[in-house]
Protein backbone atom coordinates (compact mmCIF):
# COMPACT_ATOMS: atom_id res chain seq x y z
CA UNK A 1 0.00 0.00 0.00
CA UNK A 2 1.01 3.21 -0.52
CA UNK A 3 2.40 4.75 2.67
CA UNK A 4 0.70 8.10 3.92
CA UNK A 5 3.78 10.24 3.80
CA UNK A 6 2.11 13.73 2.61
CA UNK A 7 5.48 15.11 2.06
CA UNK A 8 7.01 14.60 -1.39
CA UNK A 9 11.38 14.53 -1.82
CA UNK A 10 11.10 18.18 -3.36
CA UNK A 11 8.60 19.47 -0.21
CA UNK A 12 11.36 18.13 2.03
CA UNK A 13 14.09 19.71 0.20
CA UNK A 14 12.29 22.66 0.17
CA UNK A 15 12.34 22.22 4.29
CA UNK A 16 15.84 21.74 4.77
CA UNK A 17 16.89 24.22 2.32
CA UNK A 18 14.53 26.81 4.66
CA UNK A 19 16.79 25.94 7.83
CA UNK A 20 19.60 25.25 6.01
CA UNK A 21 20.16 21.94 6.67
CA UNK A 22 21.84 19.67 4.24
CA UNK A 23 20.00 16.29 5.34
CA UNK A 24 17.75 14.37 7.59
CA UNK A 25 20.56 12.60 9.04
CA UNK A 26 22.14 16.42 9.70
CA UNK A 27 19.07 16.62 12.19
CA UNK A 28 20.20 14.27 14.54
CA UNK A 29 23.63 15.15 14.80
CA UNK A 30 23.47 16.14 18.19
CA UNK A 31 22.67 12.52 19.06
CA UNK A 32 25.60 10.63 19.72
CA UNK A 33 26.30 8.39 17.05
CA UNK A 34 26.94 5.08 19.46
CA UNK A 35 23.26 6.08 20.46
CA UNK A 36 22.28 6.09 16.77
CA UNK A 37 20.28 3.16 15.44
CA UNK A 38 22.23 2.17 12.25
CA UNK A 39 20.62 0.62 8.99
CA UNK A 40 17.00 0.10 8.43
CA UNK A 41 14.32 -1.38 11.31
CA UNK A 42 14.15 -5.65 10.07
CA UNK A 43 10.33 -5.09 9.37
CA UNK A 44 9.21 -6.79 6.26
CA UNK A 45 8.48 -4.94 2.98
CA UNK A 46 5.00 -3.52 2.48
CA UNK A 47 2.62 -5.09 1.15
CA UNK A 48 0.09 -4.29 -1.74
CA UNK A 49 -3.47 -3.28 -1.04
CA UNK A 50 -5.04 -6.52 -1.79
CA UNK A 51 -2.56 -8.47 -0.05
CA UNK A 52 -3.06 -6.54 2.92
CA UNK A 53 -7.09 -7.23 2.76
CA UNK A 54 -6.19 -11.44 1.66
CA UNK A 55 -4.34 -10.90 4.70
CA UNK A 56 -7.03 -10.12 7.56
CA UNK A 57 -9.59 -12.23 6.24
CA UNK A 58 -7.33 -14.87 7.00
CA UNK A 59 -6.79 -13.52 10.34
CA UNK A 60 -10.57 -12.93 10.97
CA UNK A 61 -11.03 -16.83 9.75
CA UNK A 62 -9.52 -17.58 13.31
CA UNK A 63 -12.69 -16.06 15.33
CA UNK A 64 -14.99 -18.34 16.31
CA UNK A 65 -18.13 -16.94 16.37
CA UNK A 66 -20.56 -18.39 19.05
CA UNK A 67 -23.50 -17.89 21.82
CA UNK A 68 -22.01 -15.50 24.35
CA UNK A 69 -22.54 -15.66 27.80
CA UNK A 70 -19.55 -13.51 28.64
CA UNK A 71 -20.03 -10.68 30.40
CA UNK A 72 -17.92 -8.96 34.09
CA UNK A 73 -18.10 -5.30 31.92
CA UNK A 74 -18.81 -6.11 28.57
CA UNK A 75 -21.85 -7.91 27.53
CA UNK A 76 -23.47 -9.18 24.28
CA UNK A 77 -26.82 -7.67 24.31
CA UNK A 78 -29.24 -6.09 21.36
CA UNK A 79 -28.49 -3.23 19.60
CA UNK A 80 -30.38 -2.01 16.83
CA UNK A 81 -28.54 -1.84 13.52
CA UNK A 82 -30.02 1.66 13.06
CA UNK A 83 -27.44 2.36 15.93
CA UNK A 84 -24.65 2.19 14.63
CA UNK A 85 -26.18 3.91 11.09
CA UNK A 86 -26.61 6.71 12.69
CA UNK A 87 -23.45 6.56 14.53
CA UNK A 88 -21.30 6.17 11.22
CA UNK A 89 -22.68 9.69 10.28
CA UNK A 90 -19.43 11.51 9.09
CA UNK A 91 -20.02 14.51 10.72
CA UNK A 92 -19.81 12.44 14.28
CA UNK A 93 -16.93 9.86 13.13
CA UNK A 94 -14.72 12.57 12.29
CA UNK A 95 -15.40 15.29 14.69
CA UNK A 96 -13.11 15.05 17.81
CA UNK A 97 -13.85 17.03 20.62
CA UNK A 98 -13.28 20.18 19.81
CA UNK A 99 -10.95 22.30 21.87
CA UNK A 100 -12.41 25.41 20.48
CA UNK A 101 -15.53 26.06 22.59
CA UNK A 102 -18.25 27.13 20.62
CA UNK A 103 -17.59 25.12 17.14
CA UNK A 104 -19.40 21.87 15.80
CA UNK A 105 -22.98 23.00 17.40
CA UNK A 106 -24.63 19.70 16.38
CA UNK A 107 -21.96 17.33 17.89
CA UNK A 108 -22.30 19.79 21.35
CA UNK A 109 -25.49 18.81 21.32
CA UNK A 110 -25.12 15.15 20.74
CA UNK A 111 -22.48 15.12 23.54
CA UNK A 112 -24.95 17.53 25.59
CA UNK A 113 -28.07 15.00 25.18
CA UNK A 114 -25.59 12.20 26.19
CA UNK A 115 -24.24 14.11 29.93
CA UNK A 116 -28.56 14.89 30.20
CA UNK A 117 -28.74 10.96 29.75
CA UNK A 118 -26.20 9.92 32.03
CA UNK A 119 -27.46 12.35 34.66
CA UNK A 120 -31.11 10.63 34.59
CA UNK A 121 -29.69 7.61 35.06
CA UNK A 122 -27.70 7.97 37.66
CA UNK A 123 -30.04 11.11 39.33
CA UNK A 124 -26.58 12.76 39.87
CA UNK A 125 -27.19 16.68 38.36
CA UNK A 126 -23.25 16.91 36.62
CA UNK A 127 -22.20 14.43 34.51
CA UNK A 128 -19.10 15.40 31.83
CA UNK A 129 -18.26 14.06 27.98
CA UNK A 130 -17.49 10.64 28.93
CA UNK A 131 -14.28 8.87 30.31
CA UNK A 132 -11.92 6.29 28.33
CA UNK A 133 -13.80 3.39 30.21
CA UNK A 134 -15.57 2.17 33.41
CA UNK A 135 -12.23 1.70 35.23
CA UNK A 136 -10.64 4.94 34.55
CA UNK A 137 -13.83 6.58 35.84
CA UNK A 138 -12.97 5.03 38.78
CA UNK A 139 -9.69 6.52 39.37
CA UNK A 140 -11.11 9.74 38.27
CA UNK A 141 -13.60 9.66 41.21
CA UNK A 142 -10.57 8.58 43.67
CA UNK A 143 -8.97 11.67 42.23
CA UNK A 144 -12.08 14.12 42.90
CA UNK A 145 -12.58 12.41 46.57
CA UNK A 146 -8.64 12.82 47.23
CA UNK A 147 -9.07 16.57 46.05
CA UNK A 148 -12.37 17.06 48.03
CA UNK A 149 -11.05 16.89 51.80
CA UNK A 150 -8.16 18.58 52.71
CA UNK A 151 -5.22 16.77 54.29
CA UNK A 152 -6.70 13.09 53.72
CA UNK A 153 -4.97 10.43 51.52
CA UNK A 154 -7.18 7.62 51.85
CA UNK A 155 -9.57 5.62 49.80
CA UNK A 156 -11.44 2.66 51.39
CA UNK A 157 -12.49 0.42 47.92
CA UNK A 158 -14.57 -2.86 48.41
CA UNK A 159 -12.64 -6.12 47.40
CA UNK A 160 -16.00 -6.95 45.38
CA UNK A 161 -15.41 -4.10 42.54
CA UNK A 162 -14.15 -5.35 39.51
CA UNK A 163 -10.65 -6.46 39.51
CA UNK A 164 -9.58 -4.41 36.38
CA UNK A 165 -11.14 -1.22 38.37
CA UNK A 166 -9.08 -2.26 41.26
CA UNK A 167 -5.59 -2.38 38.74
CA UNK A 168 -6.49 0.79 37.20
CA UNK A 169 -6.61 2.14 40.75
CA UNK A 170 -3.56 0.74 41.77
CA UNK A 171 -1.61 2.09 38.64
CA UNK A 172 -3.47 4.97 39.38
CA UNK A 173 -2.10 5.46 43.28
CA UNK A 174 1.48 4.18 42.33
CA UNK A 175 3.88 6.55 43.23
CA UNK A 176 1.63 9.26 44.55
CA UNK A 177 0.65 9.95 48.32
CA UNK A 178 -2.59 8.10 48.01
CA UNK A 179 -3.49 5.20 49.83
CA UNK A 180 -5.79 2.62 48.71
CA UNK A 181 -7.17 0.58 51.53
CA UNK A 182 -8.82 -2.56 50.24
CA UNK A 183 -11.74 -3.73 52.30
CA UNK A 184 -12.15 -7.51 51.83
CA UNK A 185 -15.53 -8.95 51.16
CA UNK A 186 -17.76 -10.87 53.31
CA UNK A 187 -19.17 -13.99 51.01
CA UNK A 188 -19.31 -11.84 47.96
CA UNK A 189 -20.80 -8.88 49.42
CA UNK A 190 -18.95 -5.24 50.25
CA UNK A 191 -18.23 -5.41 54.32
CA UNK A 192 -20.40 -2.62 54.91
CA UNK A 193 -19.68 -2.37 58.57
CA UNK A 194 -16.25 -2.63 58.03
CA UNK A 195 -16.24 0.10 55.45
CA UNK A 196 -17.62 1.91 58.01
CA UNK A 197 -15.50 0.72 60.86
CA UNK A 198 -12.33 2.06 58.96
CA UNK A 199 -13.61 5.09 58.85
CA UNK A 200 -11.29 7.90 60.21
CA UNK A 201 -9.93 11.30 59.27
CA UNK A 202 -7.55 10.75 56.85
CA UNK A 203 -10.21 8.73 53.96
CA UNK A 204 -11.31 10.96 51.83
CA UNK A 205 -13.55 8.75 50.07
CA UNK A 206 -15.02 5.17 49.52
CA UNK A 207 -15.69 2.97 46.59
CA UNK A 208 -18.21 0.37 45.96
CA UNK A 209 -19.76 -1.44 43.02
CA UNK A 210 -23.20 -2.66 42.17
CA UNK A 211 -23.96 -5.47 40.67
CA UNK A 212 -20.26 -6.37 41.98
CA UNK A 213 -17.72 -8.34 39.99
CA UNK A 214 -20.09 -11.61 41.30
CA UNK A 215 -22.96 -10.09 40.17
CA UNK A 216 -24.22 -9.29 43.09
CA UNK A 217 -26.86 -6.34 43.84
CA UNK A 218 -25.45 -4.81 47.04
CA UNK A 219 -26.93 -3.23 49.86
CA UNK A 220 -25.36 0.38 51.01
CA UNK A 221 -28.09 0.97 53.58
CA UNK A 222 -25.98 3.68 56.52
CA UNK A 223 -23.23 3.38 54.73
CA UNK A 224 -23.93 7.14 52.64
CA UNK A 225 -24.58 8.58 56.24
CA UNK A 226 -21.51 7.04 57.62
CA UNK A 227 -19.64 8.30 55.33
CA UNK A 228 -20.87 12.32 54.87
CA UNK A 229 -20.74 12.16 58.75
CA UNK A 230 -16.99 11.24 58.43
CA UNK A 231 -16.59 14.12 55.56
CA UNK A 232 -15.85 11.50 53.23
CA UNK A 233 -17.41 11.46 49.57
CA UNK A 234 -19.15 7.95 48.55
CA UNK A 235 -18.31 6.99 44.82
CA UNK A 236 -20.77 3.78 43.54
CA UNK A 237 -19.76 2.16 40.28
CA UNK A 238 -22.50 0.39 38.06
CA UNK A 239 -23.75 -1.51 35.15
CA UNK A 240 -25.66 1.82 33.72
CA UNK A 241 -28.28 -0.29 32.64
CA UNK A 242 -28.96 -1.97 36.17
CA UNK A 243 -30.15 1.32 37.20
CA UNK A 244 -33.28 1.12 35.64
CA UNK A 245 -34.20 -2.09 37.65
CA UNK A 246 -31.39 -1.30 40.97
CA UNK A 247 -31.49 1.59 43.45
CA UNK A 248 -29.54 4.37 41.73
CA UNK A 249 -26.22 5.82 43.07
CA UNK A 250 -27.94 9.17 43.99
CA UNK A 251 -30.47 7.46 45.85
CA UNK A 252 -28.04 5.74 47.74
CA UNK A 253 -26.43 8.76 48.80
CA UNK A 254 -23.58 8.80 46.25
CA UNK A 255 -21.41 11.68 45.95
CA UNK A 256 -20.36 10.41 42.20
CA UNK A 257 -21.46 7.64 40.09
CA UNK A 258 -19.46 5.98 37.24
CA UNK A 259 -19.55 2.93 34.98
CA UNK A 260 -19.36 1.89 31.46
CA UNK A 261 -21.47 2.44 28.95
CA UNK A 262 -20.61 -0.59 27.05
CA UNK A 263 -24.33 -2.41 27.56
CA UNK A 264 -25.61 0.48 26.36
CA UNK A 265 -25.36 0.65 22.40
CA UNK A 266 -21.73 -0.54 21.98
CA UNK A 267 -20.43 -3.97 20.81
CA UNK A 268 -18.40 -5.83 23.13
CA UNK A 269 -16.11 -7.36 20.49
CA UNK A 270 -12.59 -7.35 21.61
CA UNK A 271 -13.18 -5.28 24.65
CA UNK A 272 -13.78 -1.73 22.77
CA UNK A 273 -14.17 0.60 22.48
CA UNK A 274 -16.26 0.94 25.46
CA UNK A 275 -16.69 4.47 27.26
CA UNK A 276 -16.34 5.53 30.94
CA UNK A 277 -19.46 7.57 32.70
CA UNK A 278 -19.16 9.78 35.59
CA UNK A 279 -21.25 11.96 37.07
CA UNK A 280 -21.56 14.13 40.21
CA UNK A 281 -23.54 15.91 42.24
CA UNK A 282 -23.94 19.67 42.05
CA UNK A 283 -21.31 20.51 44.62
CA UNK A 284 -18.80 18.67 42.90
CA UNK A 285 -19.72 20.32 40.04
CA UNK A 286 -15.53 22.25 39.60
CA UNK A 287 -14.19 18.87 40.77
CA UNK A 288 -15.76 16.69 37.65
CA UNK A 289 -12.51 15.71 34.93
CA UNK A 290 -13.11 16.16 31.41
CA UNK A 291 -14.97 17.81 29.09
CA UNK A 292 -18.17 19.47 29.68
CA UNK A 293 -20.96 20.51 27.66
CA UNK A 294 -22.97 23.63 28.67
CA UNK A 295 -26.01 24.94 27.43
CA UNK A 296 -26.47 28.50 27.08
CA UNK A 297 -27.47 31.41 24.43
CA UNK A 298 -25.66 33.21 22.42
CA UNK A 299 -25.48 37.28 21.48
CA UNK A 300 -28.47 36.97 19.55
CA UNK A 301 -30.60 34.96 22.40
CA UNK A 302 -30.22 31.90 20.16
CA UNK A 303 -29.69 27.99 21.99
CA UNK A 304 -25.43 27.54 22.04
CA UNK A 305 -23.84 24.92 23.35
CA UNK A 306 -20.32 25.40 24.43
CA UNK A 307 -17.37 23.59 26.23
CA UNK A 308 -17.49 25.19 30.02
CA UNK A 309 -16.36 24.99 32.90
CA UNK A 310 -12.81 24.47 31.06
CA UNK A 311 -10.75 26.73 33.78
CA UNK A 312 -10.42 23.66 35.78
CA UNK A 313 -8.77 21.64 33.14
CA UNK A 314 -4.57 20.70 32.37
CA UNK A 315 -4.76 22.93 29.42
CA UNK A 316 -5.56 26.15 31.53
CA UNK A 317 -4.87 24.92 35.00
CA UNK A 318 -1.95 23.59 34.50
CA UNK A 319 -0.27 21.67 37.22
CA UNK A 320 -3.08 22.59 39.64
CA UNK A 321 -5.48 20.49 37.53
CA UNK A 322 -7.38 17.99 39.80
CA UNK A 323 -7.29 15.62 36.23
CA UNK A 324 -5.00 14.62 33.44
CA UNK A 325 -7.81 13.67 31.17
CA UNK A 326 -8.03 16.30 28.10
CA UNK A 327 -10.29 14.02 26.44
CA UNK A 328 -13.27 11.76 25.53
CA UNK A 329 -14.95 8.98 24.02
CA UNK A 330 -17.01 11.12 21.74
CA UNK A 331 -18.38 8.52 19.58
CA UNK A 332 -18.89 6.10 21.89
CA UNK A 333 -20.79 8.19 23.51
CA UNK A 334 -22.60 9.56 20.86
CA UNK A 335 -23.37 5.87 19.86
CA UNK A 336 -24.64 5.17 23.54
CA UNK A 337 -27.06 8.34 23.57
CA UNK A 338 -28.38 7.40 20.40
CA UNK A 339 -28.80 4.25 21.40
CA UNK A 340 -30.72 5.27 24.69
CA UNK A 341 -33.01 7.56 22.61
CA UNK A 342 -33.50 4.77 20.26
CA UNK A 343 -35.04 2.03 22.31
CA UNK A 344 -36.08 4.46 25.07
CA UNK A 345 -36.96 4.38 29.07
CA UNK A 346 -39.23 1.17 28.18
CA UNK A 347 -37.03 0.07 25.64
CA UNK A 348 -34.16 -0.08 28.32
CA UNK A 349 -36.28 -0.95 31.28
CA UNK A 350 -37.55 -4.32 29.20
CA UNK A 351 -33.99 -5.14 28.46
CA UNK A 352 -32.82 -5.18 31.75
CA UNK A 353 -36.18 -6.75 33.05
CA UNK A 354 -35.52 -9.74 30.25
CA UNK A 355 -31.75 -9.98 31.81
CA UNK A 356 -32.98 -10.44 35.23
CA UNK A 357 -35.62 -12.95 34.17
CA UNK A 358 -33.37 -14.97 31.91
CA UNK A 359 -30.47 -15.03 34.07
CA UNK A 360 -32.32 -15.95 37.08
CA UNK A 361 -34.08 -19.04 34.70
CA UNK A 362 -30.61 -20.01 33.62
CA UNK A 363 -29.30 -20.22 37.45
CA UNK A 364 -32.61 -22.06 38.63
CA UNK A 365 -31.85 -24.86 36.03
CA UNK A 366 -28.09 -24.87 36.87
CA UNK A 367 -28.61 -25.37 40.35
CA UNK A 368 -29.90 -28.70 39.34
CA UNK A 369 -26.63 -30.26 38.19
CA UNK A 370 -25.09 -32.20 41.01
CA UNK A 371 -21.81 -31.04 40.55
CA UNK A 372 -22.55 -27.45 40.14
CA UNK A 373 -22.75 -24.84 42.86
CA UNK A 374 -24.68 -21.49 42.73
CA UNK A 375 -24.56 -19.23 44.99
CA UNK A 376 -28.67 -19.05 46.19
CA UNK A 377 -28.36 -16.20 48.95
CA UNK A 378 -27.28 -13.05 47.01
CA UNK A 379 -29.67 -10.71 44.79
CA UNK A 380 -28.39 -10.45 41.55
CA UNK A 381 -29.22 -9.16 38.16
CA UNK A 382 -28.32 -10.65 34.72
CA UNK A 383 -25.14 -12.46 35.96
CA UNK A 384 -24.16 -14.74 38.51
CA UNK A 385 -20.81 -17.26 40.05
CA UNK A 386 -21.35 -20.71 39.40
CA UNK A 387 -19.01 -22.61 41.40
CA UNK A 388 -17.24 -26.15 39.93
CA UNK A 389 -15.50 -29.19 41.51
CA UNK A 390 -11.99 -27.93 40.39
CA UNK A 391 -10.37 -25.57 37.95
CA UNK A 392 -9.89 -28.71 35.81
CA UNK A 393 -13.71 -29.55 35.56
CA UNK A 394 -14.28 -25.61 34.53
CA UNK A 395 -12.02 -25.99 31.84
CA UNK A 396 -13.24 -28.95 30.57
CA UNK A 397 -16.76 -27.69 30.89
CA UNK A 398 -15.77 -24.40 29.06
CA UNK A 399 -14.35 -26.25 26.36
CA UNK A 400 -16.82 -28.30 25.89
CA UNK A 401 -19.53 -25.73 25.54
CA UNK A 402 -17.23 -23.88 23.28
CA UNK A 403 -16.79 -26.74 20.98
CA UNK A 404 -20.69 -26.52 20.77
CA UNK A 405 -20.49 -22.72 19.75
CA UNK A 406 -21.37 -21.50 23.43
CA UNK A 407 -19.14 -19.24 25.70
CA UNK A 408 -20.25 -20.35 28.68
CA UNK A 409 -18.79 -17.46 30.93
CA UNK A 410 -15.42 -15.54 32.00
CA UNK A 411 -13.53 -17.11 34.57
CA UNK A 412 -12.84 -15.59 37.63
CA UNK A 413 -9.47 -16.67 37.76
CA UNK A 414 -8.24 -15.81 34.91
CA UNK A 415 -8.54 -12.07 36.41
CA UNK A 416 -7.50 -12.25 39.96
CA UNK A 417 -5.35 -13.99 42.19
CA UNK A 418 -7.24 -15.74 44.67
CA UNK A 419 -7.11 -19.46 44.79
CA UNK A 420 -10.78 -19.39 45.09
CA UNK A 421 -11.58 -17.93 42.21
CA UNK A 422 -9.86 -20.89 40.03
CA UNK A 423 -13.37 -23.12 39.94
CA UNK A 424 -15.33 -20.22 39.38
CA UNK A 425 -17.05 -19.29 36.25
CA UNK A 426 -18.85 -15.92 35.84
CA UNK A 427 -22.05 -16.58 33.98
CA UNK A 428 -23.96 -13.39 32.25
CA UNK A 429 -27.29 -13.91 30.25
CA UNK A 430 -28.67 -10.72 28.66
CA UNK A 431 -32.12 -9.98 26.81
CA UNK A 432 -30.26 -11.30 23.64
CA UNK A 433 -30.58 -14.88 24.87
CA UNK A 434 -33.74 -16.86 23.91
CA UNK A 435 -35.21 -19.75 26.33
CA UNK A 436 -34.17 -22.48 23.70
CA UNK A 437 -30.66 -21.06 23.78
CA UNK A 438 -30.81 -21.24 28.09
CA UNK A 439 -31.89 -24.66 27.52
CA UNK A 440 -28.97 -25.85 25.42
CA UNK A 441 -26.64 -24.26 27.75
CA UNK A 442 -27.72 -26.38 30.50
CA UNK A 443 -28.11 -29.66 28.41
CA UNK A 444 -24.27 -29.25 27.11
CA UNK A 445 -23.18 -28.43 30.78
CA UNK A 446 -25.10 -31.35 31.89
CA UNK A 447 -23.29 -33.10 29.16
CA UNK A 448 -20.24 -31.92 29.76
CA UNK A 449 -20.06 -32.56 33.48
CA UNK A 450 -21.77 -36.25 33.01
CA UNK B 1 -4.42 53.21 39.02
CA UNK B 2 -5.80 50.34 41.46
CA UNK B 3 -7.31 51.28 44.87
CA UNK B 4 -5.19 50.40 47.66
CA UNK B 5 -7.22 51.57 50.70
CA UNK B 6 -4.36 52.93 53.27
CA UNK B 7 -5.65 51.44 56.71
CA UNK B 8 -5.08 47.62 55.07
CA UNK B 9 -2.08 45.33 55.01
CA UNK B 10 -0.99 43.63 51.72
CA UNK B 11 0.83 40.36 50.97
CA UNK B 12 2.67 39.84 47.67
CA UNK B 13 0.24 37.25 46.89
CA UNK B 14 -2.24 40.11 46.00
CA UNK B 15 -4.19 39.41 49.53
CA UNK B 16 -5.18 42.48 51.96
CA UNK B 17 -5.94 42.13 55.57
CA UNK B 18 -7.75 43.46 57.53
CA UNK B 19 -7.55 42.81 61.62
CA UNK B 20 -10.80 43.48 63.84
CA UNK B 21 -10.04 43.06 67.47
CA UNK B 22 -8.21 39.40 67.26
CA UNK B 23 -9.45 38.46 64.05
CA UNK B 24 -8.29 39.05 61.03
CA UNK B 25 -10.41 39.97 57.74
CA UNK B 26 -8.55 38.71 54.26
CA UNK B 27 -9.49 39.44 50.31
CA UNK B 28 -7.96 40.17 47.56
CA UNK B 29 -6.60 43.66 46.33
CA UNK B 30 -8.39 45.91 43.53
CA UNK B 31 -5.47 45.31 41.31
CA UNK B 32 -5.79 41.27 41.59
CA UNK B 33 -9.53 41.62 40.77
CA UNK B 34 -8.81 43.69 37.54
CA UNK B 35 -6.27 40.88 36.46
CA UNK B 36 -8.80 38.40 37.08
CA UNK B 37 -10.94 39.25 34.95
CA UNK B 38 -14.58 38.49 35.46
CA UNK B 39 -15.09 36.13 38.44
CA UNK B 40 -17.76 33.26 37.66
CA UNK B 41 -16.49 30.82 41.35
CA UNK B 42 -15.03 31.41 44.52
CA UNK B 43 -13.69 28.22 46.32
CA UNK B 44 -13.57 28.72 49.79
CA UNK B 45 -11.70 26.94 52.80
CA UNK B 46 -13.81 24.59 55.39
CA UNK B 47 -14.39 26.52 58.88
CA UNK B 48 -12.51 25.48 61.53
CA UNK B 49 -9.34 24.21 59.74
CA UNK B 50 -5.80 25.56 60.74
CA UNK B 51 -3.79 26.82 57.44
CA UNK B 52 -0.26 27.81 57.66
CA UNK B 53 1.51 31.22 55.91
CA UNK B 54 1.57 30.72 52.48
CA UNK B 55 -0.47 27.90 52.17
CA UNK B 56 -2.99 27.57 49.41
CA UNK B 57 -6.33 28.29 50.79
CA UNK B 58 -8.62 29.29 48.14
CA UNK B 59 -9.21 29.03 44.46
CA UNK B 60 -10.71 32.19 42.37
CA UNK B 61 -11.90 31.43 39.27
CA UNK B 62 -12.51 34.43 36.55
CA UNK B 63 -13.51 33.27 33.06
CA UNK B 64 -10.36 32.63 31.85
CA UNK B 65 -8.47 31.15 34.68
CA UNK B 66 -8.49 29.74 38.08
CA UNK B 67 -6.01 31.44 40.34
CA UNK B 68 -5.08 29.93 44.02
CA UNK B 69 -5.42 32.15 47.17
CA UNK B 70 -2.14 32.00 49.69
CA UNK B 71 -3.50 32.59 53.09
CA UNK B 72 -1.16 35.53 53.85
CA UNK B 73 -0.94 34.90 57.71
CA UNK B 74 -1.49 31.33 60.03
CA UNK B 75 -4.57 30.91 61.68
CA UNK B 76 -7.68 29.23 62.07
CA UNK B 77 -10.87 29.92 59.18
CA UNK B 78 -13.39 31.50 61.49
CA UNK B 79 -16.10 32.54 58.61
CA UNK B 80 -16.37 32.51 55.31
CA UNK B 81 -18.21 34.75 53.10
CA UNK B 82 -20.94 32.78 52.26
CA UNK B 83 -22.48 35.66 49.73
CA UNK B 84 -19.67 34.91 47.80
CA UNK B 85 -21.52 31.84 46.56
CA UNK B 86 -24.26 32.85 44.44
CA UNK B 87 -22.34 36.07 43.96
CA UNK B 88 -18.78 35.61 43.21
CA UNK B 89 -18.95 38.67 41.11
CA UNK B 90 -19.19 40.88 44.18
CA UNK B 91 -15.36 40.89 44.18
CA UNK B 92 -15.24 42.41 40.97
CA UNK B 93 -17.45 44.93 42.04
CA UNK B 94 -15.62 45.96 45.54
CA UNK B 95 -12.66 43.61 46.16
CA UNK B 96 -12.22 45.31 49.33
CA UNK B 97 -16.25 45.68 51.00
CA UNK B 98 -16.16 41.74 49.80
CA UNK B 99 -14.09 39.51 52.06
CA UNK B 100 -13.10 36.35 51.66
CA UNK B 101 -12.92 34.98 55.14
CA UNK B 102 -11.70 35.78 58.51
CA UNK B 103 -9.47 34.10 61.19
CA UNK B 104 -9.05 33.14 64.27
CA UNK B 105 -6.29 32.64 66.64
CA UNK B 106 -3.79 34.57 64.88
CA UNK B 107 -0.27 35.84 65.79
CA UNK B 108 -0.92 39.35 65.15
CA UNK B 109 3.14 40.17 64.89
CA UNK B 110 2.87 38.52 61.47
CA UNK B 111 1.00 41.03 60.14
CA UNK B 112 3.81 43.22 60.78
CA UNK B 113 5.59 41.75 58.52
CA UNK B 114 3.11 42.17 55.49
CA UNK B 115 3.24 45.31 53.32
CA UNK B 116 1.74 48.53 53.93
CA UNK B 117 -0.54 50.26 51.48
CA UNK B 118 2.52 52.55 50.06
CA UNK B 119 5.01 49.16 49.87
CA UNK B 120 2.32 47.60 47.91
CA UNK B 121 1.58 50.34 45.67
CA UNK B 122 5.19 50.36 44.49
CA UNK B 123 5.53 46.47 44.46
CA UNK B 124 2.72 46.38 42.40
CA UNK B 125 4.36 48.98 39.87
CA UNK B 126 7.36 46.60 39.59
CA UNK B 127 4.73 44.29 38.17
CA UNK B 128 3.45 45.44 34.66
Amino acid sequence: MVPYIPHTESDRNRMLQAIGVDSIDQLFDTIPPKLRYKGLLPINEGLSEHEVIRLLQEMLKKNILGTSYLGMGSYDRIIPPTVSQLASHPTFVSAYTPYQPEISQGLLQAMFEYQSMISELTGLEISNASLYDGHTACSEAGAIMISSKRKSTTLLVSETLHPFSLSVLNTWALGTEVTLVIIPETERHTSVNTMIDSLSEEVAGVIVQSPNRYGVVENYTSLSEAVHQNKSLLTISSDPLSLLLQKTPSQWGADIAVGDTQPLGLPSAFGGPSCGYIAVSKRLMRSIPGRVVGLSTDIEGNRAYTLTLQAREQHIRRERATSNICSNQALAAITTAIHIALVGPEGLTDAATQSYDKAHYLHEQLSHITSLRVDTKSPFWCEFPLFFESKAQLDHAVSFLQHKGIYAGVRLGSLTTKKEDEATLIVAVTEKRSKEELDIYVRYMREALA
Amino acid sequence: MSNIPVELKYSKEHEWVRVEGDRVVVGITDYAQDSLGEIVYVELPPVGEHYKADEEIATVESVKSASPIFNPVAGVVAEVNEELDGSPELINEDSYENYLYILSDVDLNEIDQLLDSDGYAQYIATLD
